[in-house]
């Protein structure tokens, strides 16, 4: 078998032959090389032979051995070109209804394929001001406990692997660490401004290209206690004054010196920060912390590599796994992984957690491409199937044309050419769609505005007129190769209704396509919005109704809660650490009394004294917290059932829980209170947290103000004129709790109004081309239904007689993508959400019976029209 | 006429057709041009002249039979037409003369 491969010449390349040569000169050519192989064969091996043959197969590619009617051909139909764009706009004017439904649909869809277009655009131009663009790699990690494998990625790595890097390593040029939170109130003279930033070192400066203003950046951040601006920053701070050298104080505590302005951050960087503080601040700072340089502490850092023009990646990575090996050890029943992601794939690339700023991720790319492709083909077979419906008109004119002279590709050029005309035609109101569309899809999601600009460059430009161009021919290629086999003479003599009427099947299997495609969008859109308000409305074990959240942003709570008591709508207020179930964790260390071995990390949250009654939490036994001096020592937690069963304590019974004595935090702490279990996380997050509730420090960030009001705007403009006397630094900053919980359900709300969107586009997309379907089916039966109605036929009856294909068709479909789509959402969407709602018959039904009557009433109308048409006006021509 | 001249290559080639008689197909010309010339012989070169010489009339050319060898292609054998055997000898001749009138000590003192 594989003798028999290499002894004969590649196939490709006698095929490459023939399609060049000129037909005398081919078969002796053929020949001649088969002979020269045959040769090479024996003398230099099978191998060569066929290297030899490639070559000469090439070498003959030559002026006197190329067909001379290929250049004939291409100047016809460069000459025709002008034929080709009469006839096709005089055809497109004389089929209004086709046209508008093509060009509308296909605008509609491009619309679609602008979108991501562009976003793929902005997307792909990210980060691409560095210098070093394709040499960055970022160090990413996986944390794995005992073998509790965690499959997700983090951005992040520990300091102490940054470290090793920089210091053990070879292989590369520069290594910078970053660590985040360097965030605060910063202020220069009189004046107060909130920053935020990152702390890294000198070699930040080398791997990132962001060029200095002002300073050295090869000290800048070498110091402790140094910083760097943006220049926006440096402006709003110090106007007009050159910020070098100058000393601002972060948060009422440290002196920081400025030794540098960088340029404004480019928009499209996947990192922003507003100041940047030297590394070695911490060295200072977190002297006494343990888990700064802790193995296991990869939640905080960003380790980027430059490497060399011609990197040895693999040889980093088993130097990274070797350096695993070493360091894990060091903490108990912990394994960290380690790899290089380079800096091109952190914005497309898989979506890891702890990302130093936003970004798009792949699942969100594929799944827009795969909706556009989807939306896209819809049009795309409208118009092909249209099309080819109207070859009964179209096929005279093909046959004259063949008649008078025109080969296989000048009919072909004319069809491919009137679809591109169209699809040009389409560019044109997509381009408007387009821009009307852009804000809205742009604020669908506050990520998304941040992301993405979607601005039209020339560049842009040429993309989209490259892509219409592009729909253009796949839509027209079928119609056209269709077109272009016509046989002249059968046509001419009326003969082509054989060939016709076998290819309806394509064109039935195209519309069921078509309406199983927009009923899976539809019906899983429904379901989405089913899950959506199910997670809103769900029961989280505590009442959120009529509670504004207002962040303190460090200011004194004390001062701020007396002037909201004197506010009537004001009902009760309470502090707390965090505002639960909206995707913010906070977590502490607990261990269990009965065994000192045995700890866990458990969620946490700190609260006062009012909070549990404000929210209506269920207490099952014991007390809330009493009010406590700031001084006092913190000896009291409280805790839910989770709790009392991961450590089983007391036997699991609330009430003789009461008073046993827990460490939470290395401090021995007395329970006083049990609580019914609730939902910690968001609503779509597994339920079942343990639970640990702390007193409140000094510092709380949220009041929650328990209100009735029956004008909120009011109140809540009152609250803000009582902020701004006491802060004018921050912007008041205060959202009502079920706006905070709709808020961790925006990436679904998104998704749902996209795939919504785009349902709707496919439903129109596909009732256009039944509508042309409809309309081309009855026109061309009108005789008939005209002599059955001189028969006798009743309308009803004639309504039936020509819907009845459409409705089978449309059974069809709904046969196919309703079990699809159950399926689909049972087995493999809703299985990763957890506390979901059902999926119910109604929502499936619901969004099939709203587009199948769209289709019906089309089919119905447009049939009735011809059915009531006067026999006698369609009759009397005959 | 310019098909009359022909160039030194074009002349091997039409030679070569005339000694092989009824055996004058490209590969074989290209051969025996290798053997005998001891240049290396480029098979789309000889193809191409080979062309050249039938647009100018000074060859023609006919199908073989199919055989077995070279997957079943005819090859396209060679003849020489009148007007290539004229400009064969329009070429001898024209060296000749220029043999017979050369004094015979220019070539020696070299």
């Amino acid at each position: 078998m594989k003798e028999n491969k290499n002894d004969s010449p590649p196939k490709w390349a006698a095929r490459l032959l023939s399609w060049y040569c000129k037909p005398e000169l081919l078969e002796d050519l053929q020949g001649d090389l088969n002979e020269y192989f045959d040769r090479n064969v024996k003398k230099k091996g099978a191998r060569r032979a066929r290297w030899i043959y490639v070559a000469d197969v090439f070498k003959f590619f030559r002026l006197y051995t190329i067909r001379k009617l290929e250049f004939i051909n291409l100047l016809i139909q460069w000459i025709m070109l002008g034929s080709y764009i009469k006839t096709s706009s005089r055809s497109l004017v004389r089929n209004k209804l086709f046209s508008t439904i093509n060009i509308f649909g296909l605008a509609i869809s491009m619309t679609v394929g602008l979108i991501l277009i562009s976003m793929l655009s902005d997307i792909y131009s990210y980060d691409k001001f560095n210098e070093n663009y394709s040499n960055v790699y970022r160090v990413t990690s996986r944390y794995q406990y005992l073998d509790r494998q965690d499959d997700d990625w983090y951005a992040t790595t520990s300091l102490k692997a940054g470290k090793a890097i920089q210091e053990s390593f070879t292989g590369y040029e520069s290594v910078s660490i970053i660590r985040r939170g360097f965030d605060g109130d910063v202020k220069y003279d009189e004046k107060t401004v909130p920053l935020t930033g990152l702390y890294t070192d000198p070699n930040f400066f080398k791997v990132f290209t962001f060029p200095m203003i002002e300073g050295n950046p090869e000290t800048a951040l070498k110091n402790p206690f140094t910083a760097v601006l943006t220049e926006m920053t440096a402006r709003k701070l110090f106007g007009d004054k050159k910020a070098l050298g100058e000393t601002v104080i972060l948060n009422n505590d440290k002196e920081y010196t400025i030794t540098g302005v960088v340029k404004d951050i480019p928009e499209f960087s996947h990192m922003h920060f507003e100041i940047l503080a030297s590394l070695t601040t911490r060295e200072i700072t977190e002297k006494e912390s343990k888990s700064e340089l802790a193995w296991d502490n990869v939640w905080n850092w960003w380790v980027y590599v430059l490497m060399p023009e011609r990197p040895d990646l693999n040889g980093f990575k088993e130097n990274l796994d070797k350096l695993s090996a070493t360091e894990d050890p060091s903490v108990k029943n912990t394994h960290i992984e380690m790899k290089l992601q380079p800096l091109s794939e952190i914005m497309t690339g898989e979506n890891l957690s702890n990302q130093i700023g936003r970004t798009m991720g792949s699942t969100v790319i594929w799944i827009f491409l795969s909706l556009t492709l989807v939306v896209l083909l819809s049009a795309v077979f409208n118009y092909t199937n249209l099309s080819i419906a109207r070859a009964l008109k179209r096929s005279k004119e093909v046959g004259i044309r063949k008649v008078i002279g025109a080969a296989k590709g000048n009919v072909l050029g004319q069809f491919v050419t009137e679809a591109v005309i169209v699809a040009l035609l389409s560019l044109v109101s997509a381009v408007f769609l387009f821009i009307f569309l852009k804000p809205y899809f742009l604020t669908l999601n506050p990520d998304l505005q941040e992301l993405l600009k979607l601005n039209i460059t020339p560049t842009l430009t040429l993309y989209f007129i490259l892509f219409a161009v592009f729909i253009g021919i796949v839509a027209g290629i079928f119609p056209a190769l269709y077109f272009s086999k016509i046989n002249a003479v059968q046509v001419l003599k009326g003969l082509s209704q054989v060939r016709f009427a076998g290819r309806l099947t394509t064109r039935k299997v195209l519309i069921v396509f078509q309406y199983c495609i927009s009923l899976m969008l539809i019906t899983g859109t429904l379901i989405m919005y089913k899950q959506y308000h199910h997670f809103l409305d769900y029961d989280l074990g505590y009442n959120t109704k009529d509670i504004l959240n207002i962040r303190l942003q460090g200011n004194n709570p004390e001062r701020l809660m007396k002037e909201l008591n004197e506010l009537p709508e004001v009902k009760a207020i309470s502090q707390s650490g965090i505002v639960m179930s909206t995707g913010t964790y906070w977590g502490e260390n607990m261990k269990n009394p009965n065994d000192p071995s045995d700890s866990a990390g458990v969620r946490m949250n700190r609260i006062d004294e009012n909070y549990l009654q404000l929210h209506d939490f269920h207490l099952l036994a014991g007390r809330t917290f009493n009010f406590k001096p700031k001084d006092a020592v913190e000896n009291e937690v409280i805790v839910n059932e989770q709790i009392l069963k991961r450590f089983n304590i007391a036997d699991r019974i609330p009430s003789k829980a009461i008073g046993q004595v827990v460490m939470v935090d290395r401090k021995p702490m007395t329970i006083i209170g049990v609580i019914k279990d609730f939902q910690y996380g968001r609503a779509n997050n597994k339920s079942g947290d343990e639970v640990a509730m702390r007193y409140i420090d000094d510092k709380p960030d949220n009041l929650n103000v328990k209100f009735s009001t029956n004008d909120f705007p009011a109140f809540n403009e009152k609250i803000k004129k009582i902020w701004k006397r006491m802060d004018d630094i921050h912007q008041y900053n205060a959202e009502l709790y079920e706006d905070q919980i709709k808020k961790g359900f925006q990436g679904l709300d998104a998704s749902m109004k996209v795939a919504g969107f785009i349902a709707f586009l496919a439903i129109v997309i596909a009732s256009l081309g039944m509508l042309g379907m409809v309309v081309f089916t009855t026109e061309t039966r009108i005789k008939e239904v005209s002599i059955r109605k001189v028969l006798g036929a009743s309308e009803g009856k004639l309504l039936y007689l020509l819907g009845k294909g459409f409705f089978l068709l449309l059974a069809i479909a709904a046969l196919i993508a309703l079990p699809v789509t159950y399926l689909f959402f049972e087995m493999v969407m809703l299985p990763m959400i957890a506390n979901r709602a059902p999926i119910a018959i109604n929502e499936m039904t619901l969004g099939v019976l709203a587009v199948l009557l769209i289709a019906l009433i089309m089919i119905a109308i447009q049939t009735l029209k011809i059915a009531r048409t006067n026999p006698a006006s369609v009759l009397k021509n005959e | 006429m310019k098909g009359t001249n022909i160039g030194e290559f074009e002349e091997l080639v039409l030679l070569t057709i005339a000694t092989l008689v009824s055996d004058a197909y490209s590969v074989a010309i290209c051969d025996d041009l290798e053997s005998r010339t001891g240049r290396a012989v480029k098979l789309g070169v000889v193809h191409s002249v080979l062309n050249r010489l039938e647009e100018k009339g000074l060859a023609k050319s006919k199908l073989g039979e199919a055989t077995n060898t070279r997957g079943g292609k005819r090859k396209r054998y060679y003849t020489v037409t009148n007007a290539g055997k004229a400009a064969l000898l329009n070429a001898k001749e024209l060296r000749d003369q220029y043999w017979n009138i050369m004094p015979e000590l220019s070539l020696k003192r070299i």
